[in-house]
């Protein structure tokens, strides 16, 4: 498993202020804390959506970002796979075109799965046509899943991906979510503040609060 | 054709039928700056921004001759960039079709890119990250995510300025003078007004008439757009 290394500060224009550092190697990582606490915040400098004031990002042998050395990678080129909060499904795209967009640029990154699998193993079949305003919660946050599972990511970030779901449908949510960590082994940073869904499924937890690491 | 059925003399015809070209051709003209600019004040937090909003806001608010006195020093064979254009290529603006397009651009565009900037502040900025985190580029994810999500409203800003340009009037006056070849639909209204005789004043009303059927349509067209607009978003 590569490691990811992340030690960076950021200081927001509401005065909230964002200074964590933490190591991990495990499949699955857990990033917890109470809301604001910073675990988006986190996660979107990770993925290249904003800039952290200093730092230094890295994973595996990838250096994304190094305020030392001047280096910030775009976006666009850190291979990460991102599954929002609240989806962030393209409203104008169907089912089948939101999997697909970021499989289209993958830019050469070796694939682990295809559309077929992705659909398979998390029963999109029936939905590929379907637009996302026409879907339910927890449909929504299986095709959000399959999107970041098909740009072939190197790192996976996991935003509370149960939080939109119905009561009784995140155990099989999650199920899919089991199931596809298994069998593709991406390495995973999840996000939730649920300690029951971070039992099941992490080997790693970090604990983040008021922007720190605190464990 | 058309000019018999809706009783217009050839003359007026041309005038109307002109002045559509004339406007199509701005719409089409301004329509990459009036997305650029749209984009940039709908997202941009820059110095200086207020100074562009009211640049661009100018034409909505000043005399629309004063506008065409300022096109022609800007442009004229004698103007800043217009005299080094006619010295060095011979191209000449001022007093052509030319002018007419210019002009009714220039006046269009104000309501072009507020409707284009409301377009994009609606639309959830969040979308262009995720496409970005996806692996689009900048202008990958803005020509494949946020405009496509933009673009009713983009539409209906087209056809406002569109509409705003078949009755350009003072403007082209200035700039584009009357010439045949920059007879527009309200400078034909204002020539025949001042000639006197029933015969003009008739083909004047017949003219009026096509010019608010057009209006109408046009603006009505806008109207709906925007309105469907804001079913979708929900």
């Amino acid at each position: 498993m590569p490691r990811l290394e992340f030690r960076c500060r950021l200081i927001y224009e509401s005065g909230f202020h964002v200074d964590a550092a933490f190591d991990s190697d495990a499949p699955v990582t857990a990033l917890c804390g109470p809301s604001g606490s910073g675990k988006t915040s986190v996660l979107s400098m990770i993925a290249g959506l904003r800039r952290p004031d200093s730092g230094f990002i890295r994973l595996g042998d990838r250096v994304l970002f190094d305020s030392a050395a001047g280096v910030h990678l775009p976006p666009e080129r850190r291979g990460v796979g991102y599954v929002f909060q609240n989806h962030l499904l393209f409203p104008h795209l169907d089912v089948r075109g939101n999997l697909l967009y970021g499989w289209r640029r993958r830019r050469g990154r070796p694939a682990r799965a295809d559309l077929d699998k992705v659909t398979r193993v998390l029963e999109l079949g029936d939905l590929l046509g379907r637009m996302p305003a026409g879907l339910s919660g927890g449909e929504r946050q299986r095709v959000a899943l399959g999107r970041a599972l098909l740009c072939a990511p190197a790192l996976l970030l996991l935003d509370e991906p149960l939080a939109s779901v119905d009561q009784d449908l995140k155990g099989r949510v999650l199920d899919y979510i089991e199931r596809a960590l298994a069998d593709w082994s991406i390495p995973t940073l999840y996000v939730s503040h649920d300690p029951g869904e971070i039992a099941r499924i992490a080997g790693r937890v970090i604990r983040l609060d008021g922007g720190h690491v605190s464990a | 054709m058309l000019a018999t059925f809706l009783g217009l003399a050839e003359e007026d015809w041309s005038a109307v039928w002109l002045s559509t070209r004339v406007s199509l051709a701005a719409v089409v003209l301004s329509l990459p700056f009036g997305i650029a600019l749209g984009w940039v004040l709908a997202r941009g937090r820059f110095r200086g921004k207020t100074f562009i909003e009211t640049l661009v806001n100018l034409p909505l608010v000043l005399p629309p001759v004063v506008t065409g006195l300022l096109l022609l020093y800007l442009l004229g064979k004698r103007g800043l960039v217009g005299g080094w254009l006619y010295q060095q290529f011979g191209i000449e603006i001022a007093l052509t079709w030319k002018a007419a397009v210019i002009a009714v651009a220039v006046m269009g565009f104000p309501l072009l890119v507020r409707a284009v900037r409301l377009a994009f502040e609606e639309s959830d900025p969040r979308l262009y990250q995720a496409a970005r985190s996806f692996g689009a580029g900048p202008f990958d994810a803005f020509f494949t995510v946020s405009l496509p999500l933009a673009r009713r409203g983009v539409v209906a800003g087209c056809v406002l300025a569109f509409a705003r340009g078949l009755g350009e009037f003072g403007a082209t006056l200035m700039f584009a003078g009357i010439l045949p070849e920059t007879r527009t639909l309200a400078i034909q209204v204002y020539t025949l007004h001042n000639q006197p005789g029933d015969d003009y004043e008739t083909r004047m009303w017949r003219v009026v008439a096509a010019s608010v059927v057009l209006a109408f349509a046009a603006l009505g067209l806008s109207e709906y757009l925007a309105g469907r607009r804001r079913h979708a978003s929900a």
